[in-house]
């Protein structure tokens, strides 16, 4: 028996929700809400119109904060992964910075930007900047050195090489790590919201439950977070299938 | 009038490519490791050059230094008597695998050397090389798409598409099945014979130096010296099991049957 692609997912996730709804229900004093409650919470976000607010205002910090991490860090990381020189001075202060979390970073976030979206973009910046950096470095390293050597054979002018050989060859292996980092840069804003702004799906979740321990709310907007999450990595993995971009993998 | 024909038959006998007491040292770890050694050879305009050797012996540091890639420890290349200092679209290095963009099609990687061109004129050329390498119908598949074969004449054709009057060719057959190297063999000789431009083919296989060169370099063992140059004074096309033809082939393999054994 064939089955579509997406019928098994979506029969598992059913069980699931029922064998989650049947327990709920034979434990009526624990406090995880069932799913027809959160089912519930959602409608009722709907319905005030706050979940398409808040959706939009995490987007926005999301989209901010790592477009500006990618702008910066990837121009910058091919450049140093090119002159190893740049590199070797730069390497200790990277890996310094890298394993520091950004949430680290909220106390001077807020000293800095104060409580309000600019402060939920840096703690995002931050976030994406040092991953990204790194990939931009080590697909610079990962370039066949046939590819430069049959670049520089043509006569490219150096800008023209930067764009026509360079850049291209870097792509598949910097959309992973784009994609990779995105996810990042969603965990990231989440727990930014929770501290340092009152709007978005991190905030929803903490006022929620300081606002009348609203549990079904609590777990509504973990599964929008969840299924935007799912929604941004698909999205990031249909660029990867576009033909000129995913050599990588079919080449070898 | 008399003077004009000694001009040109001047610039006749005049190489195309002239090695110059050659030297190239690698340093690995701290230690100099001689990999050429005081090669001398001059190559004629059109003309079809083979270079064999035992594996490793440096046939492939040899075609890089003269196409520019690499600069040499001690002597010269000079191309129309002009020192080679680097790479130049003059001449094409076409490697042995994985030398096409594969983030191009079949059309991109054959207009990559043509941007300066109008666009008019590039099509046009790209056509023309889409045929000439036999690629017809598929002029917008990526090269994932296309057999090792069909990378390596479409590499080819890239090369040629820039009307380079050299073309240094790295084992691009070395990494294809027997029989398409075959098939390789005669679409190469096919195309030198329609565009007539000097090259200079590194191989590890005799049959095929002996079925496509003018001349066969044989080099010694590292670090290589020039061992021999044999003269293959057989008509295309050539019946490889003629007489003369496996009397070349025996004497190529005996020379590098003793370069072994040193």
């Amino acid at each position: 028996m064939r089955f579509p692609r997406w019928l098994r997912p979506t029969l598992f996730i059913a069980a699931l929700l029922a064998i989650w709804e049947i327990a709920v229900d034979l434990h009526p004093g624990q406090i995880l809400p069932g799913p027809v409650s959160v089912a519930g919470g959602i409608v009722d976000l709907l319905q005030h119109g706050l979940l398409l607010k808040y959706v939009v205002a995490s987007l926005f910090r999301v989209t901010w904060g790592f477009s500006l991490a990618a702008v910066l860090a990837i121009p910058i990381g091919l450049t140093l992964g090119w002159y190893r020189r740049g590199e070797m001075a730069f390497n200790p202060l990277v890996q310094i910075f890298r394993p520091i979390s950004p949430l680290a970073w909220i106390p001077l976030a807020i000293l800095w930007f104060g409580v309000g979206d600019l402060a939920a973009i840096f703690l995002i910046f931050v976030g994406c900047f040092f991953p990204l950096l790194l990939t931009a470095m080590s697909a610079v390293h990962n370039i066949p050195a046939v590819y430069i050597n049959a670049g520089r054979n043509f006569g490219l002018s150096p800008s023209a090489f930067v764009s026509r050989v360079l850049y291209p060859a870097v792509i598949p292996q910097l959309l992973v790590g784009l994609r990779i980092t995105l996810g990042v840069a969603w965990l990231v804003v989440v727990a930014a919201e929770m501290i340092s702004v009152n709007s978005g799906l991190g905030f929803l979740i903490v006022d929620a439950r300081n606002a009348g321990n609203r549990y079904d709310l609590v777990v509504a907007g973990m599964v929008v977070i969840g299924v935007i999450g799912l929604l941004l990595d698909i999205g990031m993995r249909s660029l990867e299938q576009i033909k000129s971009f995913r050599w990588r993998s079919s080449e070898g | 009038m008399s003077q004009t024909q000694v001009v040109v038959s001047g610039t006749k006998s005049a190489p195309k490519l002239r090695v110059d007491h050659l030297g190239v040292v690698y340093d690995r770890d701290g230690q100099s490791m001689p990999v050429l050694e005081d090669i001398n050879l001059e190559v004629r305009d059109g003309e079809f050059i083979c270079i064999v050797g035992p594996s490793g012996c440096g046939k492939s540091t040899l075609l890089n230094a003269m196409a520019g890639f690499l600069s040499p420890t001690s002597g010269s290349v000079s191309i129309d008597g002009e020192t080679v200092t680097g790479p130049d679209p003059r001449r094409i290095l076409v490697f042995q695998e994985r030398g096409v963009f594969p983030w191009l099609t079949v059309e991109g990687n054959i207009g990559f050397g043509l941007s300066k061109l109008p666009r008019a004129e590039r099509e046009k050329r790209i056509a023309h090389y889409v045929k000439t390498v036999r690629l017809e119908g598929f002029e917008n598949s990526y090269p994932s798409d296309l057999s090792g074969g069909m990378r390596q004449r479409l590499q080819v054709a890239r090369a040629l598409a820039v009307n380079p009057d050299i073309l240094f060719l790295d084992e691009p057959f070395g990494a294809l099945d027997s029989i398409t190297r075959v098939i390789m063999r005669g679409e190469l000789l096919r195309i030198w014979e329609a565009v007539r431009r000097t090259i200079l083919f590194v191989t590890h296989d005799i049959d095929e130096a002996v079925q496509l060169a003018d001349r066969v370099v044989v080099l010694s063992s590292r670090p290589a010296r020039i061992q021999d140059v044999l003269t293959i004074d057989i008509a295309h096309p050539r019946n490889i099991s003629s007489p003369r033809y496996l009397e070349l082939r025996d004497e190529l393999l005996k020379q590098i049957g003793l370069a072994y054994e040193i």
